[in-house]
């Protein structure tokens, strides 16, 4: 029996050490990610990104506990940390705050470090992912810390993207970084039992407003009209990120949250979005391999010292660059 | 193909309140380039093992103070060969008195530090633990 059908079968000891394969990028994962694909493309993914300590985890935690009791949906949970770039070495902490979780056969929480990859997630995130998307998880939630290129990263991955706030992290535009606007699909406010929520929120509002004004006037035959932000799009409504307001430390907001996230997932439906999301991204990874194959063809054929010895000529200006591909590829991959 | 990392669960089982060592014991195993998954305080033994097999350690490293380590122990211990871990290599740190050591090692525990152990002696016999 392959590992993969193990895997279906249950056994989560065989799942976890597919998970390693993956992550280390074993010869042995890529056989297991080629029989398992087709079986993907069904989980809905929740990217779960923010600044440190706005409470990611303990969202992680309400949200996955509530999927499992109200819902009655398996969710898979995959919490990225940073390697630290002087030891390689990484401390994982997510599961702190999950220990609501433990027990439950319907959950499974990994851990991962973003090990050599520049950005939030680590370079085989994404095939994490799939195996949870093909062993039958419904719902799989990746946290990660929102720092820079991180967020792209994770929006790209994910379906639905939740920014979190916290109140007391400076409450004006300014500290609430500029670009959240443009990966989040649902901004939550977390700690809403502490002092100051309602001018995170007043923050967020005034920067969705900036991003999509209320009413957009447009001509028409020269005739000046204006609509409803809900009917600029002819065929479907544009999607505004709502605000939810959520307690992690008690689960308040989560149900309305998860409403949210389903009326997203519609929309990403309806509006073709996530047939969109999903060709854009399927074509990145295409792309990304032809890239590598490539190389990789390429250092096979050509011998070091004849590298060498062309690059040698570039310094010496006896060949252009340009010039020296041509003479290296000498015609093979056209 | 990425080099394999040492994974380590470091965990803190029993009722008693701080895990000062146990982060510091965290962190210098970071420092020596193993990925650390850190769970916090009252962790029971079911807690632990499932911890163990979703992260597929190679590790499992834990801080025990309040003198129930012959009760928590054997448990995890079969709690992972139940699950087909058995691989698994088990370090104790805590204060443990010197018949307790010989009957953990006897049950399968790999290492087991003092308070006054070395962080530097820890890293080693780790490496050594899954180097075979
Ligand atoms: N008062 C209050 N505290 C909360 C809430 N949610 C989380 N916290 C606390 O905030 C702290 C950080 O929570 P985490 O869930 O670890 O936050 P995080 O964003 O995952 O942190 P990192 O992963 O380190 O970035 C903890 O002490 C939580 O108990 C909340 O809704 N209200
Ligand atoms: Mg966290």
């Amino acid at each position: 029996m392959t590992s993969f059908q193990a895997i279906l079968e249950g056994d989560r000891l065989a799942l976890s050490r597919l998970l390693t394969q993956v992550e280390n990028d074993a010869p042995e994962s890529r056989a297991a990610l080629i029989e398992l694909f087709p079986h993907t493309g069904r989980a809905h993914l929740i990217g779960v990104t923010g600044a440190p300590g706005t409470g990611k985890s303990s969202l992680v935690n309400q949200l996955a506990l509530h999927y499992r009791k109200a819902k009655d949906k398996r969710v898979a949970v995959i919490a990225v940390d940073p390697t630290s770039p002087f030891s390689g070495g990484a401390v994982l902490g997510d599961r702190v705050r999950m220990r609501d979780l433990a027990g439950d056969p319907g959950v499974f929480i990994r851990s991962m470090a973003t090990r050599g990859s520049l950005g939030g997630l680590a370079q085989s995130t994404a095939n994490v992912a799939r195996v949870f998307d093909a062993a039958g998880f419904d719902i799989v939630v990746i946290e990660t810390v929102g720092a820079g290129q991180s967020e792209v990263d994770i929006a790209r991955l994910a379906h639905t993207t939740l920014v979190v706030e916290a109140p007391g992290l400076g409450d004006d535009i300014q500290a609430i970084k500029a670009g959240i606007l443009e990966i989040a699909d649902i901004l939550v406010v977390n700690k809403a039992d502490r002092p100051g929520v309602e001018a995170t929120e007043k923050a967020l509002k005034s920067m969705l407003e900036l991003a999509h004004p209320a009413r957009r006037v447009f001509r028409h035959h020269g005739i000046e009209m204006e609509t409803p932000l809900y009917q600029v799009e002819s065929r479907h409504p544009l999607w505004i990120p709502p605000i939810q307001r959520t307690i992690s430390i008690d689960g308040g907001g989560v149900p309305e949250l998860v409403e949210a996230i389903e009326r997203h997932a519609s929309y990403l439906a309806q509006s073709g979005d996530r047939a969109l999301r999903e060709r854009a991204r399927l074509e990145a990874e295409l792309e990304g391999l032809i890239r590598e194959e490539l190389v990789e063809r390429f250092r096979r054929e050509i011998s070091a010292a004849r590298y060498e010895k062309v690059l040698e000529q570039i310094l010496q200006r006896e060949l252009s660059p340009g010039e020296a591909v041509k003479l290296l590829l000498n015609g093979r991959f056209k | 193909m990425t080099e394999k990392k040492i994974k380590v669960l470091v965990a803190k089982p029993g009722l008693d309140g701080h895990d000062r060592g146990a982060k510091v014991v965290a962190r210098a195993l970071r420092d020596a380039g193993m990925e650390v998954i850190y769970t916090g305080l009252r962790q029971t033994p079911e807690m632990i093992a499932e911890a163990a097999l979703q992260e597929d350690v190679d590790v499992v490293g834990l801080s025990i103070l309040s003198g129930a380590h012959m009760a928590l122990t054997p448990r995890l211990m079969d709690l992972l060969k139940k699950n087909g871990q058995s691989n698994v290599q088990v370090f104790i740190g805590g204060i443990i008195p010197d018949e307790d050591v010989q009957r953990l090692k006897e049950m399968g525990v790999r290492g087991v530090y003092g308070p006054g152990a070395s962080t530097e002696d820890i890293i080693r016999d780790v490496k050594m633990s899954v180097a075979g």
